[in-house]
């Protein structure tokens, strides 16, 4: 029956004793040590997060690196389209322009060519006009040397007038 | 490492010096007590002495010589007052000392008792006894240790952990993890986690010292009904004063009973209340059945060892090879056993405090 019997005296020992070696125990060895444990692992926790922060970040710099250089890429490529439509289109521009000076330049010439045509056709006219008047003149001069010659051709000339 | 092997030094000397000046010329007096325990072997009364508390720390006996430590006995008399002295002045239980001796049968076997009138009366008794100074013995390495871990945390910040530190830590994060967090709650475990570390590591150093034969360990700390009362004591009043409203609500009025359990007559309530005595109740004696008989096979196989010598010697030898074997075994289950208790004690009492304060779903 002794051994399950509880002692008063090892009751009070053990009540005693084990109440102050918890509140020893709880003040400067379980909070410090649970303090350390949970610090550590709450760094270890952060150190974790951040490093795949970091590497989300750098992938976000990689991507953002690629996109800007396809920007520039895009950038010259259109840059490089645009001066070579800006250069076609100068080119046809003064394509065209020439054109229209050339066109300007042959019909002036052109219608410098009509006027002097006209001019040298009517100097022409007057010319052989003169000369025909002159021959004539000096065909007539001679053909009415005589008279009968000049009956006979105002004849025929009054002849075709009625002829007319 | 290094520290300990000094403590256990330390401890080695103490109970060798010791035991001379408690043992100095008292053969006269053990001759008749030896040729009585040669006369016949009991294996009852050795095993029983073995469990049992004592006013000494036997060591060991060699013929005549007896060696053990002897311990402050302090009594309250009701007719004198206060008293202070060694056990050794009762050399071991033979003789009495200023009206108090040690029962020898009866209701106080074991125990001091004073002679008043004739009668044996057991005086108010707060003596040093073995289990006593093994606990305080316990309680001394557990503070010594974990306050140099915490020490180690505070100087070491921020580093891995090194040497008790490193034996320590996954012991404190398993029952922080394992046991209290999945039991008591994320948000409320934190509040047992010292009392749940304390009695954690209190019972399994006791255990493994009650495994060990030879100061300071052989105290059966842990298997004395005393010493798990006032564990389950504690857990109990932790227990209750932290039951918060739906704790009490589930005791006296039980959800998913039928009414006529609970009126007129409270059947319900009754065994809930019951429940809240007996869930400490178990743990007291779980603790202290597993100990006990644990130290009563091994002590039963030693005792085969003499019961045999006492046929005839070379059965004795023969019976000790057996024994030996057995007993190894033993321990090692021992070893198991003495870590399942532990975490048993530790897991339940938990789990009480998770009862207690579960928020009502």
């Amino acid at each position: 029956m002794g051994l399950v019997t509880p002692e008063l005296g090892t009751f009070i020992w053990m009540l005693l004793s084990f109440g102050i070696v918890l509140l020893i125990l709880a003040k400067y060895a379980w909070k410090p040590i649970l303090n350390a444990l949970k610090e550590r692992e709450e760094s270890i926790e952060d150190a974790l997060s951040s490093a795949e922060h970091a590497k989300e970040e750098m992938a976000e710099l990689q991507a953002d690196n690629e996109r800007i250089l396809q920007e520039a890429r895009k950038e010259r490529e259109a840059m490089l389209k645009e001066a070579k439509e800006m250069g076609s289109k100068l080119v046809s521009e003064a394509k065209q322009k020439a054109t229209l000076e050339a066109d300007k330049v042959i019909e002036s010439a052109r219608l410098n060519i009509e006027s002097e045509k006209l001019a040298a056709l009517s100097e022409i006219k007057v010319q052989v006009a003169n000369l025909s008047v002159e021959i004539a003149e000096k065909i007539l001069r001679q053909q009415f040397a005589d008279d009968q010659q000049q009956k006979n051709y105002f004849k025929k000339l009054m002849d075709e007038v009625k002829l007319n | 490492m290094k520290y300990i092997y000094r403590l256990l030094l330390i401890f080695f000397f103490a109970g060798t010096v010791l035991p001379v000046f408690a043992s100095d010329d008292e053969h006269a007096e053990h001759d008749s007590h030896n040729t009585h325990q040669k006369e016949k072997f009991e294996p009852g009364s050795f095993i029983m002495d073995h469990i049992a508390d004592s006013y000494d720390w036997h060591i060991f006996t060699v013929g005549d010589f007896h060696a053990t430590v002897p311990l402050p006995v302090i009594v309250h008399s009701q007719n004198s007052g206060f008293h202070i002295f060694m056990s050794s002045n009762f050399h071991h239980g033979h003789s009495a000392y200023k009206g108090f001796s040690i029962a020898k049968e009866g209701k106080y076997k074991g125990k001091v008792v004073e002679m008043v009138k004739g009668h044996e009366v057991r005086p108010f008794d707060i003596s040093m006894t073995k289990n006593v100074v093994a606990m305080l013995v316990s309680m001394f390495i557990l503070l010594w240790v974990f306050i140099s871990v915490a020490k180690a945390y505070t100087t070491r910040q921020g580093k891995a952990p090194k040497g008790m530190q490193s034996l320590v830590e996954p012991i404190i994060i398993f029952v922080r993890d394992e046991v209290a967090k999945p039991a008591i709650g994320e948000k409320k475990y934190e509040k047992y986690m010292p009392y749940l570390l304390t009695i954690f590591f209190f019972i399994w150093l006791n255990n493994l010292m009650g495994m060990v034969p030879f100061l300071p360990g052989g105290a059966n700390v842990t298997g004395n009904i005393t010493i798990t009362m006032v564990l389950a004591l504690f857990t109990f009043v932790i227990t209750t004063i932290n039951g918060n409203k739906a704790y009490w609500k589930d005791i006296f009025n039980t959800p998913g009973v039928p009414w006529w359990l609970k009126f007129p007559i409270p059947l319900m309530p009754l065994v809930e209340v019951m429940g809240v005595f007996t869930k400490p109740f178990v743990l007291m004696v779980r603790l202290f059945a597993n100990i006990t008989a644990g130290h009563m096979i091994v002590l039963a196989f030693v005792s085969l060892i003499f019961i045999f010598g006492q046929m005839s010697p070379g059965l004795g030898y023969g019976t000790s090879v057996v024994s030996v074997l057995f007993i190894v075994f033993m321990d090692m289950l021992e070893l198991l056993v003495a870590l399942i208790q532990a975490y048993v004690f530790t897991l339940l009492s938990a789990l009480y405090f998770g009862m207690a304060t579960e928020e009502h779903h």
